[in-house]
């Protein structure tokens, strides 16, 4: 009744092409991003700041820069923790050696870096497909977070081999460093999403993202029929790096503030963007975020709930929060393999129906 | 239907979050614990440890000076991210400060303790040139650091070749973090004045494969291996020295290298193996029969109830005690029992620990005595060395506790300190 498209004319082409063509969706997106923009800022606090948004906020962007290489362009990556670094520590570098550019451009920088070195070792991907590459990017992983523990350069020759972000500011207001407000890291991390999801959105329906999608359903007839695949294989890697690149700037520099590579861009970090994308929904951009929301939050939820709420001890917490998170995942993966963002369109398709079904 | 219950879910996650926590308390004392993980054979009796002493001192006194102590645990995994979550989940009901044991956590929270005025209290670990007070304002490393560890080692090194070990080959195997990574400039600037070889061996997290490092070590024969470890990656390596029959009496452990945990899977393997401490072991001391009797007895053990006594348990009872008597010191010097944030730093800055006051608590000659100031906020530094006997299950010291070498430290802590104040903008000093 509410959710429909009849009577939702379109008169131009312009407005056939628009993102969101139902009137009810738009609306929707409208509702949330003014929500998100205008009313979030100043209710955010600390807590959910840090423990809530920016994590959020920054694996969505990571997650939609691998959605773009794994899910539109088939490619299997296992080096999303590695190309973090790469964001991460093309951040710090970059912060130390030209302290008065602005943090919006070391952190835009940081991502065309991260492009570049994705490119470089997305080339194997021109020989070997599916869990070859998989291993490859693996190992992309690997090689370089033993590079930024190995190389005294990348960290400035620091005693503890840590990188820690100084103080910089955008309109006179701190954006990294203790001194930042919430709403100020907040808003920051949120613009990036909004333009990460933007650009991902727009290339994904363009020439460049109907290539990636040939590449990924059938090489071969993709390459028949005039796609070529060193571009299309070498564009996703750039872009998902591009976006892999920002997203680890903004965890090194805004979100936690120091960093040491093992820890924090560990394996575990290319397994958990991946099944944030698998959870979403592959191929889908709303996906990225729903599978980071769902990843980000529900730890905490549950956390919140065991040892908040019911009072049980922590590390009795801690084990049922892995089960249930597990089987959650089991249980999602067999009832929609497709991920959240399938369940999403058959709840619309079921809506548009609704309250009449037959 | 799907967004009724979409919209639905996300009405009670955001009630669940809301309700975070338990209302603020009185005496708030956070302990950021790791029972899971691969590090938690050391995170459990430290926290059981930590958690019993104040419980102890509520179940007695009725906390501390007649407040009582509200003990909010939060399961780090030692993992930062994780460390940060617990630290923002708890720094709004009022915490008093921060012991979250570990040296990375403790990374993350020098600058946020520091512009939240929390102090943070890292024992042993962290950054050693925190022991600069004048610039790190907040942070606290009293009784002993890193790098007095290290010196220490080399110290019983040297007393071992009667004080000349130019020449010798002196591995360091580490924890390839920022914990681990602490004491090679204190090794390298001691190599430079004793003239021995370091030989640094990094094992990556969490520290199950050490076979290539061992094998080196096989190779290159180092008189002495110095090792940085924790969690599983301790087991691994004490358990891999006994099997490429490493002699024991030349393997040294900092004090985080030294529990039962540790040392029980290599079994008569282990016997004779070394571990720095700066606090006595065992459990002859009087504290133990108020433990059980108001504790233990009283089912309100924390954990499991089965670390007492333990190394790492008496650590953290003895974080606990620190914690408890800065704060007894900030109530007598502010004339009043509920203390803030701010009271609690002036307390820890004021801290002196006396025999008598040791004795006092049930705990005598349990360490050094020792006194803070503002312009060192790190203690004396003094440590001991302990054995392992593997018959009798238990550690014994068999040094008295020495002095780390302050001529090589200091300038040390001095560059380290004043390098994070430029880079930081603060202006060292008192006030």
């Amino acid at each position: 009744m509410l959710y429909r498209e009849a009577g939702d004319f379109k008169t131009s082409y312009r407005e056939d092409g628009q993102s969101f063509p139902i009137r009810f969706d738009r609306i929707a997106v409208q509702v949330t991003l003014a929500v998100a923009l205008l009313v979030v800022p100043f209710v955010i606090n600390d807590y959910w700041a840090n423990a809530v948004a920016l994590p959020f906020l920054i694996y969505a962007i990571a997650a939609i820069g691998l959605n773009i290489l794994v899910g539109f362009c088939g490619q299997v990556s296992l080096g999303t923790g590695g190309f973090m670094a790469v964001g991460a520590y093309a951040t710090y570098k970059l912060m130390t050696a030209f302290p008065e550019v602005s943090i919006i451009v070391h952190v835009l920088l940081a991502g065309g870096i991260t492009a570049g070195v994705g490119v470089l070792f997305g080339l194997p991907s021109l020989r070997i497909k599916g869990f070859y590459l998989a291993v490859a990017t693996l190992a992309a992983q690997f090689f370089l977070v033993w590079l930024f523990n190995r190389v005294p350069w990348f960290y400035n020759y620091s005693a503890s081999g840590q990188i820690s972000a100084p103080e910089r500011t955008v309109l006179g207001q701190a954006v990294t460093g203790p001194n930042a407000e919430a709403w100020v890291t907040y808003l920051f991390c949120l613009l990036f999403l909004i333009f990460a999801a933007v650009v991902a959105r727009n290339l994904t329906r363009g020439t460049m993202g109907r290539s990636w999608m040939g590449i990924r359903d059938m090489d071969i007839a993709a390459e028949i029929i005039g796609v070529n695949p060193l571009s299309a294989k070498l564009s996703a890697f750039a872009v998902s790096s591009f976006f892999i690149g920002i997203a680890g700037a903004l965890f090194f520099a805004v979100y936690l503030g120091a960093v040491e590579v093992g820890e924090a861009f560990g394996i575990n970090k290319s397994f958990l963007v991946l099944f944030m994308i698998i959870i979403g929904g592959l191929g889908r951009i709303a996906g990225s975020l729903m599978g980071a929301a769902f990843l980000v939050l529900l730890p905490v939820l549950l956390k919140n709930v065991l040892v908040g709420g019911l009072g049980w001890p922590t590390d009795l917490a801690a084990h049922l929060e892995f089960m249930i998170v597990g089987g959650l995942i089991v249980t999602f993966l067999v009832a929609e393999p497709h991920g959240l963002a399938q369940l999403w369109r058959v709840g619309k398709e079921k809506l548009r129906l609704w309250p009449f079904p037959h | 239907m799907a967004t009724r219950k979409l919209k639905a879910a996300g009405a009670a996650l955001v009630a669940a979050c809301l309700t975070a926590g338990p209302a603020a308390a009185d005496l708030v004392f956070p302990d950021l614990s790791y029972r899971t993980g691969p590090y938690a054979a050391n995170g459990i009796p430290f926290s059981d440890g930590y958690q019993d002493y104040l419980t102890l001192l509520n179940e007695r006194d009725g906390g501390i000076g007649g407040v009582p102590i509200n003990i909010l645990e939060c399961e780090t995994g030692y993992n930062t991210e994780k460390g940060v979550e617990c630290y923002e989940a708890t720094k709004g009901e009022g915490a008093l400060i921060y012991q979250p044991l570990s040296t990375g956590i403790t990374y993350q929270l020098i600058p946020k303790a520091t512009a939240d005025g929390i102090p943070v209290h890292s024992m042993g670990y962290g950054r050693t040139s925190a022991k600069n007070g004048e610039v790190f304002r907040w942070i606290f490393n009293y009784p002993a650091n890193y790098w007095d560890g290290a010196s220490h080692a080399i110290n019983h090194i040297l007393a071992q070749n009667d004080g000349d070990i130019s020449g010798k080959k002196i591995a360091l195997v580490y924890h390839n973090s920022a914990y681990g990574k602490e004491p090679i400039r204190t090794l390298e600037e001691l190599a430079a004045k004793h003239g021995y070889e370091l030989l640094l061996l990094p094992v990556d997290h969490p520290g199950q494969e050490q076979k290539s490092q061992w094998l080196q070590i096989r190779r290159e024969r180092p008189d002495n291996v110095i090792m940085w470890g924790w969690g599983v990656m301790n087991q691994v390596a004490i358990q891999e020295a006994v099997n490429i029959r490493y002699p024991m009496e030349n393997f040294i452990g900092i004090w985080w290298s030294g529990s039962e945990n540790d040392v029980l899977p290599a079994g008569d393997g282990a016997d004779g193996y070394k571990a720095l401490t700066f606090h006595n072991l065992g459990m002859d001391y009087p504290i133990y029969d108020d433990l059980k009797q108001y504790v233990v007895d009283a089912g309100k053990a924390a954990g499991a109830g089965d670390q007492l006594g333990t190394a790492l348990y008496s650590r953290g009872m003895y974080a606990a005690m620190l914690a408890a008597e800065a704060a007894r010191t900030a109530q007598e010097i502010h004339g009043t029992p509920d203390i803030t944030p701010a009271m609690m730093r002036d307390g820890m800055e004021a801290l002196e620990i006396t025999e008598e006051k040791m004795a006092a608590l049930g705990l005598p000659n349990f360490g050094p005595t020792f006194k803070v100031t503002c312009g060192n906020h790190g203690g004396d530094g003094l440590g001991a060395m302990a054995q392992w006997d593997a018959a009798a299950g238990t550690w014994s010291l068999i040094s008295d506790y020495g002095p780390a070498d302050e001529e090589v430290l200091n300038p040390l802590i001095e560059a380290d300190s004043m390098a994070y104040a430029e880079e930081n903008g603060i202006t060292p000093g008192c006030e």
